[in-house]
């Protein structure tokens, strides 16, 4: 995996050192570590991870082990619009999943993966705590209520 | 504090604080099955996840069943451990398990010494009612080791070893739920990660999952090839532990049995490791002394402790964690390779074969052997000095398969020349060994004084750093001992940060040295097996008429005869070699874009 190799940027790779230096390169708070580096890099490409691995003085199997563990960490990066949609309760039985096969059949892309174009990324989620709208959608930070299967081609016009 | 009383099957046990029910049953000869289960109380290893739940039991006034290893023993516990419900429970927990395992086990390279079917037999199983689904893993064959992770039960014992004990991190349980498997980083096969190729993962795995690669049948093959000359080596810890594999006591000196056996099996030289370990002693005995006069000249670029540099995975450790430090490790190649050099030379040359049609076999306690002969500096024109290394259970399968009764063969004795050695060289199948047998020439030849006592408890034992001062007549020599490669690098951070005031230091990869290395008979977590192969070496020692490796006459001849003196230049081409840097983890700093 780790043979293809990916350019970090030198800044970036820069802030997950200083990163690691604000957790006093404890290997007891390599989530965290994790948490700050996929919100740098948006992902943890092998690469990122042997960093972390090398800071925190832990084997880089064990970095691995960690992010493979946790749903929330991701080794693909993310597009530039992630999508969420939440598969909560009460956004599944208004009708969630429809609208998540929806964005599926228009991005052409399965549930964690990335569109060519690098524009999209597609992930669920559970709960964002707005059930009175339900269902949501996620676009970045900009959440969507009462999101029909019809309304998915208008939301996607707007980042493109 | 006050000792604690309970039942475990009406029978009262009275313990320490602390105790585990598992333990407290074996007090009172309660054998409760376990898998995931560890410990080596000799060697301070433990495994403990509670994980498999084939321990359970079942105690009074809990409402679940307890799993023994990872509870404590609690005044006036009422424990039972062979009541219906828990026999249903355990029945069910190896069904489970079992329910995600391929059924070859008549195929399977484990079995007979499988902790599962072993298991799976104790409980009586004879029908799995859980029909699910099954693990597809890729296979994973390394030079040295073979991961299956199709058979792997996820005990983690593979994993503590790897971490805890050896510090080496290749494998991680990565994954959850169904899709869990122990793997190196990334998933990569074992190849391109940090192992060390120890094989401590294969000596204490339950099952199948990992094992070594095999090189039985290019042995028998060789053997019937007329026109190949098939010489075989083998090293110390091998006739220690050999005998288990039929069944003989731990600790069970075979020696002149197995020469026998490899007589039998149409070896045209049976020779001995042992002889190369004398030599490697005339090698790295002159470096340590040299380096030693050097420094106490005063000389700033001489840099000391000098390391032993026997251990194949010790050296793939260091080059892999501390290849800045690689003018530290001597020189000197292990008596493995030495061995291998001077057969293909000086022996191929006396007996007049070609070192193409000589086929040099090692026996081994050890998996990295099986790499180390693999390296390209152990070759010349491609052809390697030792073409094959074989583990001691290698060497028993042959001899099974081979219709040799091991149990009712005489006594023979090693091929001349290169089966003759000193108890110095049988002592390097232990931890202390090398260095001791360092210190029995480097006094003689530093003093020019016979040694008035030849053994030197003082650097025995299994503790697994240790320290001693030996006095060279007035001038005292600091040595360090370490086995396990966790102890190892704590003794490479000491050197590093300036600490550590050795002269010389020796370490081993595995614990208790070679006699317990990954490819001895399996210890299946038997407490003192590891310490009864030890005292069957240093027996050994005591029973050789030669104890010091420049007594070995025919070390003398070879001296004489080919390579003059010790660090010549023929010993410098043929016995020593170089160190690489193959640090895994290398991040490019990379260009902004």
């Amino acid at each position: 995996m780790s043979s293809i190799k990916i350019e970090l940027h030198e800044n970036q790779v820069n802030e997950l050192v200083e990163v690691c230096k604000s957790f006093s390169n404890d290997p007891l708070e390599l989530i965290h570590v994790l948490h700050k580096a996929q919100s740098i890099f948006g992902y943890l490409p092998a690469e990122v991870q042997e960093i972390v691995a090398r800071e925190l003085k832990v084997p880089v199997a064990k970095v691995y082990g960690v992010v493979t563990f946790y749903s929330f960490f991701s080794m693909i990066p993310k597009g530039k619009n992630p999508i969420s949609i939440c598969m909560g309760t009460a956004c599944y039985v208004r009708g969630g999943e429809k609208v998540l096969e929806e964005f599926k059949r228009k991005l052409g892309v399965e549930v964690g993966e990335t569109t060519k174009d690098g524009l999209f990324s597609l992930n669920c989620l559970r709960c964002v705590g707005a059930c009175g709208l339900a269902p949501v959608v996620m676009v970045g930070d900009k959440t969507y209520g009462r999101v029909s299967p019809d309304g998915v081609q208008e939301i996607l016009a707007e980042y493109r | 504090m006050d000792k604690i009383n309970l039942t475990i099957d009406h029978k009262p046990v009275q313990v320490e604080p602390g105790t585990s029910l598992l333990k407290a049953a074996e007090q009172v000869g309660i054998k409760i099955p376990t898998l995931c289960y560890l410990h080596l109380e000799d060697l301070n290893i433990e495994n403990k996840p509670g994980g498999c739940r084939i321990c359970v039991v079942e105690v009074s006034g809990r409402r679940n069943l307890a799993p023994s290893c990872a509870t404590q023993c609690q005044e006036g516990m009422e424990v039972r451990t062979n009541t219906m419900r828990v026999l249903n429970a355990r029945k069910t927990v190896m069904e489970l398990i079992l329910s995600d395992h391929p059924f070859d086990c008549l195929i399977c390279a484990k079995s007979g010494t499988c902790d599962l079917q072993k298991t799976a037999q104790d409980l009586g199983i004879r029908e799995i009612h859980y029909k699910g689904e099954q693990s597809h893993y890729k296979e994973d064959r390394s030079p040295s080791i073979i991961r299956d992770m199709d058979k792997c039960i996820l005990c983690r014992r593979c994993e503590m070893m790897c971490n805890e004990f050896q510090t080496v991190g290749a494998l991680w349980g990565i994954n959850r739920g169904f899709m869990s498997v122990v793997a190196p980083a990334f998933e990569q096969d074992l190849e391109k990660s940090t192992c060390t190729y120890c094989g401590q993962c294969v000596a204490v795995c339950p099952t199948g999952a990992l094992t070594e690669v095999d090189h039985t049948n290019q042995i028998i093959r060789a053997l019937a090839n007329p026109k190949k000359k098939v010489i075989v080596q083998t090293a110390p810890a091998v006739r220690a532990a050999l005998g288990e594999a039929f069944g003989m006591e731990p600790g069970t000196l075979v020696t002149g049995k197995m020469v026998s056996a490899l007589k039998e099996l149409g070896f045209d030289y049976v020779f001995d490791t042992d002889f190369a370990a004398d030599l490697t002693i005339m090698e790295e005995g002159t470096e340590l002394l040299k380096r030693l006069t050097n420094y106490l000249a005063g000389n700033k670029k001489e840099s000391l402790p000098i390391l032993t540099s026997c251990c194949p995975a010790w050296v793939n450790f260091f080059e892999e964690y501390f290849p800045e430090m690689e003018d530290i490790p001597s020189t000197a190649r292990s008596p493995q390779q030495m061995f291998g050099a001077i057969a293909k030379t000086y022996f191929a040359d006396k007996i007049g074969v070609d070192r193409k049609d000589l086929v040099v076999t090692s026996i081994m306690p050890c998996l990295a052997k099986k790499y180390e002969c693999q390296r390209e500096e152990f070759k010349t024109d491609g052809n390697p000095d030792v073409d094959y290394a074989l583990s001691t259970r290698e060497l028993a399968a042959l001899i099974k398969q081979s219709n040799i009764d091991f149990l009712s063969l005489p006594d023979s004795d090693f091929d001349k020349p290169m089966g003759e050695s000193s108890g110095a060289a049988v002592i390097f199948g232990t931890t202390g060994g090398v260095i001791e047998a360092a210190v029995r020439t480097a006094y003689e030849i530093y003093t020019g004084k016979t040694l008035e006592r030849i053994s030197f408890e003082e650097l025995r034992g299994m503790e697994g750093i240790r320290h001693a001062t030996i006095d060279f007549d007035g001038l005292p020599i600091n040595i360090g001992i370490a086995h396990g490669l966790g102890n190892a690098r704590e003794l490479l951070e000491s050197i590093k940060a300036g600490t550590c005031n050795f002269h010389a230091i020796e370490i081993m990869a595995c614990p208790g040295g070679c006699i317990g290395g990954g490819g001895q008979p399996l210890h299946h977590g038997v407490s003192g097996v590891i310490t009864a192969r030890q005292r069957a070496i240093y027996e050994e020692d005591l029973a050789k008429p030669i104890r010091k490796s420049h007594e070995n006459p025919y070390i003398k001849e070879l001296y004489d005869e080919f390579l003059g003196e010790p660090l010549s230049e023929k010993s410098h081409h043929l016995l020593h070699t170089h160190y690489f840097d193959r640090s895994k983890v290398k991040v490019v700093i990379p260009k902004t874009k």
